[in-house]
């Protein structure tokens, strides 16, 4: 456990609506009930481009076999981990979070690593990020990237 | 045109017209007699920035010789009730201006601000988060109206724990309150010849409580045909306001979020139940500029209490207090919409020039806004630059 190490806050979530649209930088780990989660995921969303960059994990399922250390079983929050560095396909990169909850962490990396690399290479890209690709033609080029 | 004297070879007729036109003033408004007498305001500076926010609206109505006097009352976030003798000054003179009121986090405390609103039934609160010439934000084209119901839903304050460990809150939706605030978004959309009203909902999951609202803004709708209506889920509401707010114009909500998406052209006026209409309004109101500077107010059959737009239990912090650096002008232009709802156009217009002018110019601003002035320092450049 890392007691101590972890800062905790509070904050009213009309207040953060608010900071978030202004400074979203402020934020790093997110956990709230049901539909403010639904909100706020879908604002990060609209903040960092589009729906399908965002991945989310819902802890409460026991689609993993194992439930993760950090989160509690049937909580029934949904967690937004909003990585800084990159933005992935969310269908792909949800298979990313659980190959890694399965240890499976080199083979979470390849993906991942392919996916980064083809929206950096920005040729295939679908509408929502701007391009005009199609699912198919996108899911081609990562399978290349890889 | 009798009483004009045209300078020969000055001007062409069409040329005069032309300047007329772009003159800047308005065809004037015809008072009734007495109009004029001043018009009482109860004021209640609150908490945290509220006095400081509150001194400055007095000192700029002082300036301007507003036809205003404030009947002035304490109130604060942990009393336990708004005061018997404050609700009948509001029902008095029907108008109130105030600054927030601090709420207290659980511990069973109502707040203040929310019991002052279902005590006088103030149905419908209004954000209007617009963008301000001289504040870039990441967004431009924002002119976005957020329409509140403010009585019910998950504001309705009830709340039980059922078994240790499991608490049941009730979210009251009920038709006659969905239909009121339905009518008024309309109606306002009318009034200020707005182009689209969007409800903001989520009645995909609450079937019931969201699709009785979402059914009396359909009733209404009918009644207004030149005014486009759609509808919006509140998530889907949230990103869209983020990554394009300029396509919003009306929204109308139940209690918690308030958001309404115009299409394309910026005319848009959001209705929404409570819950969302606050999330929404605090969220429309950070794209467009931020709490210091949004503009807002509460209004019922009877009365109407003004305040800054969104977050009204965010009273600041205490080093704000301590520095005196908050900002005035949210209140400011609030209290600009009051005179406007008191029937005093021209010193409305007055005031909102003012502070629109020293936002632009750029030179005196709260730290809120990038700058570093303290609150007094904008309170004069406001006075200073009345016409």
């Amino acid at each position: 456990a890392v007691n101590g190490m972890i800062k905790y806050e509070e904050v009213v979530i009309d207040n953060c609506c608010m900071m978030f649209v202004k400074n979203p930088a402020l934020f790093d780990v997110l956990v709230m009930p049901n539909l403010y989660g639904d909100n706020i995921s879908d604002l990060c969303a609209g903040l960092v481009g589009a729906a399908t960059l965002v991945r989310g994990i819902a802890l409460a399922e026991a689609v993993y076999g194992s439930a993760p250390d950090i989160a509690g079983k049937n909580m029934g929050f949904e967690c937004l981990f909003h990585e800084k560095f990159g933005k992935s396909n969310c269908f792909t990169a949800e298979w990313c979070s659980m190959l890694r909850h399965l240890n499976l962490h080199d083979k979470a990396d390849l993906i991942q690593n392919a996916i980064l690399n083809t929206i950096a290479e920005g040729k295939y890209q679908t509408a929502d990020l701007g391009g005009k690709a199609k699912t198919i033609e996108f899911t081609n080029a990562i399978i290349d990237h890889l | 045109m009798g009483g004009r004297s045209i300078a020969a070879g000055s001007m062409t007729l069409k040329g005069m017209v032309k300047h007329a036109i772009g003159s800047g003033r308005s065809v004037t408004y015809m008072p009734r007699p007495g109009d004029g007498a001043p018009r009482g305001v109860t004021l209640i500076p609150g908490d945290g920035i509220g006095p400081l926010v509150t001194r400055a609206v007095e000192q700029v109505m002082e300036a301007m010789h507003a036809p205003v006097y404030f009947e002035r009352y304490e109130v604060h976030g942990d009393m336990k009730r708004v005061p018997e003798e404050v609700l009948e000054s509001i029902r008095k003179n029907k108008v109130c201006l105030k600054g927030g009121l601090k709420t207290p986090v659980g511990g069973g405390v109502s707040s203040l601000n929310v019991q002052l609103r279902k005590e006088l039934d103030l149905y419908a609160s209004l954000v209007n988060c617009f963008n301000l010439p001289g504040l870039p934000t990441r967004h431009h084209n924002v002119d976005i109206v957020v329409i509140r119901e403010n009585t019910e839903g998950e504001y309705s304050g009830l709340e039980h724990e059922v078994v240790p460990g499991v608490v049941e809150s009730l979210k009251v939706m009920t038709k006659f309150c969905s239909e009121r605030i339905a009518k008024y978004a309309f109606e306002y959309a009318y009034l200020n010849n707005r182009k689209t009203v969007t409800a903001v909902h989520k009645a995909n999951i609450m079937k019931l409580a969201d699709g009785l609202f979402l059914e009396s803004c359909r009733q209404v709708a009918t009644k207004y045909p030149s005014i486009r209506y759609n509808e919006i889920i509140v998530d889907n509401c949230c990103m869209q306001l983020v990554s394009k707010p300029e396509r919003f114009d009306v929204m109308v909500t139940g209690n918690s979020l308030r958001f309404s998406f115009p299409p394309q052209n910026n005319d848009m006026n959001n209705v929404t139940p409570n819950l969302y209409g606050n999330l929404v309004a605090n969220t429309a109101a950070g794209i467009a500029g931020g709490t210091g500077v949004m503009p807002g107010g509460n209004v019922g059959g009877d009365h109407a209490v003004f305040e800054q737009g969104a977050s009204a239990g965010n009273v600041g912090n205490e080093k704000l207090v301590e520095q005196k650096e908050a900002n005035p002008v949210a209140l400011l232009l609030s209290s600009a919409m009051m005179l406007r709802h008191l029937r005093f156009p021209s010193f409305a217009d007055r005031l909102e020039t003012a502070v629109k002018r020293v936002i632009s110019e750029g030179k005196y601003m709260t730290k809120d806004l990038g700058g570093v002035s303290t609150t007094q320092e904008v309170v004069h450049a406001v006075i200073a630059n009345l016409d």
